[in-house]
């Protein structure tokens, strides 16, 4: 049996079957659910370990199956895919964990796990695509396994939140795909190379494909929440907490931003990007991206939309570290896809944890949670300082490479400035929030108190996820000169770009 | 595999004299027979794979007076498709029909159907096309008027006056060819014929005629209060089928016969027409209050799609970009043909159980019926184009086809089409997803759901995963 | 040149013409449904004038085939659609 060729596949399969299974479970079943939930999850994290290793040693992995004459999909494990599935294995694991607590007792979950699981395969499907069309095919199917959960709860903001949700995402699919057609009529077959493939075409072509890279990068701006096609976000936080959590940290926002990394480094190669004069454009936009998401999340109460705000800005460190020519930029961005999505789960989390037990919705309501759930209001914390870029939680670490990469490029001019902005707005908008948490008297009575103080201060199944996540993102941190920490491979993935 | 095309034909019409004599046991003998056509139809298509064109005389009378039947890649694929989708409204039917005089009634008409439809995709010249065309409007008009309600019997009437009024063009037609070139077979003329006023109006005449009746824009009238008046079974075989037969005499003509004689401004005015289509049926299913007619709408659209593709095929040269983009447009005229079928069937489920189709009514449903539900959004899935669906790879290669000819116009109609699709799809969808919790069981009443749900798998999964086979079958021509 | 064969084969492609225009205009049913027969009946005659082949040979067969399909096929859907409309205006009486 050639195990490389079905690697991928298994991978993407340790989810789907399993989703698929759920739908047809009754209501009841929760022994059952949960089970293949976990046996999935488990599963597709030894696949990847395993996936992880092979690809460290040069191995191929490869599946291919054609769907018409010229049109093959491809499944191919390299380092940046691995970087993203390895990211979102853990993270669906650590939600899933979390979900099950939060439903507990909610009507429909079947139908939940079910979307939830085929969610999780269209991006695994994603991260391990080998060419532009295969992307584009799972980018859709991200879309269509996400619009339910989106809907999930079925009221009618809920149904609103997710009919903009597929407008934005869907208009952003179909440009993507005309973009991509374009690029296929060109270019043939593209498929992903380190480095690129575009170079080798003749000069007649620049202004087109200077279009497609327009087209492309607006498609996948729609998901990454570029400034001004970033619209959806706020609206979809009527979504539960999980799905709140796995959009903004692993599935759909990471798939724009890693969709872009990718169209940058392995279709168009960063140096003929450069050529083009493109990289600058993408850098004036996660600019704005990052300013105004900051400055938005400063006006917010509701703090799911301001946690919203911020991940609109702070994806677009990963647009902007792809704009920055050279190997620590490119660390600096493709890292912080890794370390974004740890701190954000982690801030999503403790998020829903206040909404389940204390009925807190809004940043004024905080008042002196810390000592009502000194672990949640901790791992909160963390992540936030981590997000302003305080070391050594993994923001940090981020962060400096970006900076640095900016200075190495001759890029310090606009781009420091915006980085300390950026830090200084972050705090703004999180320390108060923490001030409030720690220091301040909770008032006489919480909002909603769904789940009384016991041993411990909330459902366990609530509380280990974000405390496991705030780890991590502290982890990262610390030990990011480790073998087989996030930057070590990020490190690894720019060298392979730069062909050093 | 030659009895195979004797069979296909044979079959059904057996079987129709047999449930008309027969009527108590009329629907064993359909469900029997219509797995004996499908089989007959699966043969058939690995004949043809194996051993390329198929011919046959009947009666071992040579071209020119007798009847030859012939099977190339493109037919035998529509044969299955016929076959698959008949299938599973028959077995629908079976359920959907509780009166034993609606059966009475139902079955010869249906299987009469289907006897013309496989005998028109087997024609190998303009007479026999003329007289299964024929039997085919006939019984689709009669099957239309069944249940007898007043805006059942109007619209049938319509369609048959339409239908009268485009044989008629079509015979014109079939007489000036008959008087320039002294042959009716489709392979002779083919080789024969020659650019000349002659040709240019029997070309005019055949394809207004065929164009009334597979309701292209602005002709498409007729159908909306057609498809959504007639009981289920029958719209769903209206829709996926019955058009399509029409269509596809078109594509013969354009594409085989009178390849010589077709000029771009043709083909051209062809794609303005399919581009309106696209985006007027698209609007209009986003208006409408009731689902059949949502349905209904959509085929206008889609089968816009259809005719988009010929001012693509006729910029290209013969050759590898050109058969591919011939294949996208049969893969597209599949996939609509299973998922408009399932999205039929489905409906139906929804009016039997509810006592009507209206769209803003649909919440509660949506939660009883998830399987039918679910059957919706698998069709709803291959009509907007998204994959894995076999219309992904159909509108790929629309678009790519548009991008290599630098006929951007065709794109931009097509993105927008697919959007609007998305739009009024999504609007039944956005029903599903409400308060009460779902029965224990998903499947309600098995032969009623099943058939919606496997013809939507079809379309949605089984066409796009596996249908690379439909390029190298395509390239078996006549 | 006008023979025979060639006035015959226009007077049917005028007859055509007529009954089209009748189908499209007239607003009752039957007055579309007789117009459509019309219609039928001219292109019947353009199909047996192609089928005259001179005074010697006797005239060819298959167009004639073709005017008698289309004959009782005109007729079958005559029937039906005289039918149809009869249901019609039947319930629009018991309304």
């Amino acid at each position: 049996m050639n195990w490389d060729a079905w690697l991928p596949v298994l991978v993407v399969a340790s989810s789907l079957l399993p989703g698929l299974v759920i739908f047809f479970l009754r209501e009841g079943s929760h022994r059952l659910r949960t089970l293949l939930n976990l046996a999935g999850a488990i599963l597709k994290l030894v696949l990847v370990g395993i996936l992880i290793w092979g690809v460290f040693h040069e191995h191929v992995y490869e599946t291919r199956w054609t769907l018409a004459p010229g049109l093959d999909v491809v499944l191919h494990a390299d380092t940046l895919s691995v970087l993203f599935v390895t990211l979102s294995t853990v993270l669906w694991l650590v939600t899933t964990v979390y979900a099950i607590g939060y439903l507990e007792n909610a009507p429909h979950r079947s139908r939940f796990f079910g979307f939830f699981s085929l969610c999780v395969s269209a991006t695994v499907g994603l991260a391990l695509a080998g060419n532009l069309f295969t992307f584009v095919i799972f980018y859709e199917l991200l879309t269509l396994a996400t619009y339910p959960l989106v809907a999930h709860r079925g009221t009618p903001e809920a149904v609103r939140g997710a009919r903009i949700y597929l407008t934005y995402t869907l208009g952003g699919g179909m440009l993507l795909l005309i973009g991509t057609v374009w690029l296929y009529v060109l270019a043939g077959p593209t498929a992903f190379v380190e480095g690129g493939i575009l170079d080798s075409l003749p000069a007649e072509y620049h202004p087109q494909l200077k279009m497609i890279f327009l087209l492309l990068i607006m498609g996948l701006g729609v998901k990454a929440a570029l400034v001004p096609l970033h619209g959806w976000l706020p609206q979809a936080m009527v979504a539960p907490a999980p799905v709140s959590a796995l959009l903004h940290a692993v599935a759909v926002v990471k798939a724009g931003a890693f969709g872009i990394v990718r169209v940058v480094y392995d279709v168009y190669g960063v140096n003929f990007a450069d050529q083009l004069g493109l990289l600058t454009g993408l850098g004036i936009a996660a600019a704005i991206t990052i300013v105004y998401g900051s400055l938005m999340a400063l006006f917010q109460d509701n703090l799911k939309k301001r946690l919203a705000y911020s991940t609109v800005s702070q994806v677009s460190y990963i647009a902007l570290g792809t704009a920055i020519l050279g190997p620590i930029g490119t660390i600096g961005g493709v890292v912080h896809l890794v370390h974004q999505g740890i701190m954000k789960i982690t801030l999503f989390f403790t998020a829903g944890n206040y909404a389940e037990t204390l009925g807190i919705h809004k940043v004024s309501e905080m008042n002196g949670v810390g000592r009502r759930m000194p672990a949640t209001t901790l791992a909160f914390s963390v992540a936030a300082l981590g997000m302003i870029g305080v070391p050594p939680v993994a923001g940090f670490v981020s962060k400096w490479y970006l900076g640095l990469g900016a200075l190495e490029a001759g890029m310090a001019a606009w781009v420091m400035p915006v980085l300390i902005a950026s830090s200084v707005l972050n705090a703004a908008y999180f320390l108060p929030v923490l001030y409030r948490a720690w220091f301040r008297e909770p008032g006489p009575v919480w909002p909603a108190e769904h789940i009384p103080a016991a041993r411990l201060e909330t459902s366990a199944a609530l509380l280990w996820p974000p405390v496991v996540t705030a780890t991590l993102a502290l982890a990262a941190g610390l030990f990011a000169a480790a073998p087989y920490s996030p930057l070590e491979w990020a490190t690894l993935i720019a060298h392979r770009e730069y062909g050093l | 595999m030659t009895d195979a095309m004797i069979w296909l034909v044979a079959l059904p019409l057996a079987a129709a004299l047999a449930t008309l004599l027969l009527p108590r046991s009329a629907t064993a003998v359909a469900i029997g027979s219509g797995l004996a056509t499908t089989v007959a139809a699966g043969l058939l298509l690995f004949g043809v794979a194996t051993q390329g064109a198929l011919h046959y005389e009947i009666g071992g009378w040579s071209a020119g007076l007798g009847i030859a039947l012939r099977a190339d890649g493109l037919s035998a694929l529509l044969l299955m498709m016929t076959a698959l989708v008949a299938l599973a409204a028959s077995v629908y039917a079976s359920a959907y029909f509780s009166a034993v005089s609606e059966r009475a009634r139902f079955w010869p008409l249906w299987l009469l159907l289907w006897t013309s439809l496989n005998a028109l995709l087997l024609s190998g010249d303009l007479f026999n096309l003329y007289v299964t065309l024929e039997l085919l409007g006939l019984s689709a008009v009669a099957l239309a008027s069944l249940g007898g309600k007043h805006a059942a019997v109007a619209a049938a009437l319509r369609y048959l006056l339409v239908g009268l009024l485009g044989s008629m063009l079509f015979l014109a037609g079939v007489g000036l060819i008959y008087a320039g070139y002294g042959t009716l077979d489709l392979a002779t003329l083919a080789s024969v014929v020659e650019p000349g006023p002659v040709a240019w109006t029997a070309l005019a005449l055949m394809t207004t005629g065929l164009l009334l009746k597979t309701a292209l824009f602005p002709l498409h009238f007729w159908l909306p209060p057609t498809h959504a008046s007639a009981p289920a079974p029958v719209s769903a075989v209206l829709s996926a089928l019955v058009v399509k037969a029409a269509f596809y005499l078109v594509l013969r003509l354009w594409l085989d016969v009178f390849a010589d004689v077709v000029t771009p401004a043709a083909a051209n005015l062809l794609g303005l027409l399919g581009a309106g289509a696209v985006l007027w049926g698209s609007w209009r299913a986003l208006r409408v209050e009731r689902l059949k007619l949502l349905a209904a709408w959509s085929t206008v659209a889609q089968l816009g799609y259809l005719f988009l593709f010929f001012p693509l095929l006729l910029a290209m040269p013969p050759g590898p970009a050109r058969d591919l983009a011939a294949g996208g447009l049969v893969m597209l005229a599949l996939t609509h043909g299973f998922a408009k079928a399932g999205l039929f069937l489905a409906i139906g489920i929804i009016q039997q159980r509810c006592g009507h189709d209206m769209i803003r009514e649909l919440d509660g449903t949506a939660q009883r019926l998830p399987a039918t539900t679910f059957a919706i959004a698998l069709a709803g899935v291959a009509l907007i184009g998204l994959p894995p669906s076999g219309a992904f790879l159909g509108k790929w290669q629309l678009l790519a086809g548009a991008v290599a000819t630098g006929q951007w116009v065709w794109l931009v109609v097509t993105a927008t089409g697919s959007l609007l699709a998305a739009a009024y799809i999504f609007r039944v969808l956005g029903h599903a997803f409400g308060h009460r919790p779902y029965p224990n069981q998903p499947v309600t009443v098995a032969r009623e759901e099943w058939p919606a749900l496997l013809l939507a798998a079809m379309a949605a999964l089984v066409l796009g995963l596996a249908g690379a086979p439909v390029w190298g079958l395509l390239e078996i021509g006549t | 040149m006008l023979t025979a064969q060639w006035m015959y084969g226009l007077a049917g492609c005028v007859i055509m013409a007529l009954g089209l225009r009748g189908a499209l205009l007239h607003a009752s049913l039957l007055q579309r449904i007789v117009a459509i027969n019309v219609m039928g009946a001219g292109v019947f005659m353009l199909l047996v004038a192609v089928a005259y082949r001179g005074p010697v040979l006797p005239p060819d067969p298959l167009p004639h085939a073709l005017v008698l399909t289309g004959i009782v096929v005109a007729v079958s859907a005559t029937a039906l659609a005289l039918a149809l409309a009869r249901r019609l205006h039947a319930e629009q009486e018991d309304d």
